[in-house]
């Protein structure tokens, strides 16, 4: 498992000249556990990849949250274009770790930007987004009161970088207003058997890119706390992020995800890889 | 006396650092008049070798360019220079000018910066001045 990875890796430092694309570097972010480029828990209104104005970007991801009684496997493919356009399939398999068993869930997520840009307005750039959410595997979360086995999201983000905003290093700023029925994201399903009601909540994300390749940062998503048998916590993380080129990042967290199902004090590790290509 | 010049020299930078920062810091911080002669014309050496962007340039007198975008980044810069030429607007209307244009222009002074040393506190500093003038530039 290690070995090809380390030499994928390798092989996609060797290869920064074709297929790059021109946004700058780190521009496209990461991507979020839900596969929209953001942070890791966070979707921002920026477009994946480095594809810029007429040109496409595909991205792969892959990542893991590591809690005590929880793993959260994600992977995906992201696809833009026009710096514009981004629409993105997801795989999210939480593993049970205590309790054992899984959760699988499946996200197609859209998102469209709908004005400003991330480096060059004094507005901030501002996308909308839809997240398809399908949770594979409903028996447990019927079983703890959860009504539909899907749903979507839908959201508007606002992001923006300052150049030379604090030690002389650029800070980005990003925003979210997030409107969702699911319970831990749609993976303990959606709406409950007393409330079907969209919650409103808020997320953000705060980065200081300390060169042009080195991004740290922080995030807090709120979430809705709606299944009676089990409290439900806002998820928190930190960061540091690395940008070997316009086609491989790799991002390391620390994150609190609070309570999940009764499993308190869930903390632990967060740990991203993607790889990008544009044309 | 050394050591007399030495502990003077600490004692001037300790109150340099507390001082405000002199007008024309940025100027300094990239190099000066042969620090930004050097940063534009590693920007000609990365325009001409982007096929993307070249073309545009293709009927542009490049001795003018260079002397014009020296004083501009000069005078951006808080050096004792007076830029000469035409606005942002009116010098890149009818080139449209993409995004991906601006990108790509973008990348290449972070290189050329990163390559010359500049400091990432400057670098920033220069891309602060020079992000607003995105809409001059653009699609027009
Ligand atoms: C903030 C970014 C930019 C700055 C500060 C800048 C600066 C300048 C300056 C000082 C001139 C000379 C003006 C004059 O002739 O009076 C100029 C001309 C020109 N610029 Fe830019 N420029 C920028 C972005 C771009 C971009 C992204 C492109 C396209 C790749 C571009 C293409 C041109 C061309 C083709 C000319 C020559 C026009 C002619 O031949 O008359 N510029 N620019």
């Amino acid at each position: 498992m290690k070995k090809p990875l380390l030499s994928t890796a390798l092989l996609l430092c060797s290869l920064n000249v074709a297929a790059a694309g021109s946004k700058v570097l780190a521009t496209g972010g990461a991507t979020s556990i839900e596969g929209a480029a953001g942070g890791g828990i966070v979707p921002w209104a920026v477009i994946n990849g480095y594809g810029s104005s007429g040109q496409w970007s595909v991205t792969g991801y892959a990542s893991q949250v590591g809690v005590d009684d929880f793993t959260l496997n994600s992977k995906g493919i992201g696809l833009s274009y026009d710096n514009k356009y981004e629409l993105s399939f997801g795989r999210q398999e939480l593993k049970l770790d205590t309790m054992g068993g899984e959760l699988n869930q499946q996200i197609i997520g859209l998102k469209y930007k709908i004005a400003g840009e991330l480096l060059y307005s004094a507005m901030p750039q501002i996308s909308v987004g839809l997240q398809l959410k399908k949770q594979l595997d409903f028996a447990i979360p019927a079983a703890v009161g959860a009504r539909h086995d899907s749903g979507t999201d839908i959201y508007v983000a606002a992001s923006k970088v300052w150049f030379d905003a604090l030690w002389g290093r650029n800070i980005l700023l990003n925003a979210t207003v997030r409107g969702t029925k699911g319970q831990q994201t749609g993976l303990l399903g959606f709406g409950t058997v007393s409330n079907d009601d969209y919650q409103w909540v808020s997320e953000f994300s705060a980065v200081m890119l300390l060169n042009p390749q080195w991004a740290v940062g922080a995030e807090f998503k709120q979430k809705p706390n709606e299944l009676a048998f089990a409290r439900e916590d806002h998820w928190r993380d930190v960061f540091v992020a690395w940008f070997a080129n316009k086609h491989l990042s790799l991002v390391a967290g620390h994150v609190d995800l609070g309570s999940i199902a009764t499993f308190e004090h869930q903390t632990g590790y967060y740990l991203a890889l993607e790889s990008t290509w544009s044309f | 006396m050394v050591v007399l010049i030495r502990s003077a020299l600490l004692l001037l930078l300790v109150g340099c650092s507390s001082a405000p920062e002199p007008k024309d810091w940025l100027y300094q911080q990239l190099g000066a008049e042969t620090g930004v002669t050097r940063l534009v014309d590693g920007l000609l050496v990365e325009i001409e070798q982007d096929p993307q962007i070249v073309q545009h340039f293709a009927d542009t007198d490049i001795p003018r360019f260079r002397k014009l975008l020296i004083e501009q980044l000069c005078e951006l810069s808080g050096g004792p220079c007076r830029y000469s030429g035409a606005t942002m607007q009116e010098s890149h209307t009818g080139f449209q000018i993409t995004q991906a244009d601006f990108d790509n222009l973008v990348d290449h002074l972070i290189k050329v910066m990163t390559a010359q040393q500049v400091p990432v506190g400057a670098q920033n500093r220069l891309l602060a001045k020079l992000a607003p003038m995105y809409k001059d530039v653009v699609y027009r």
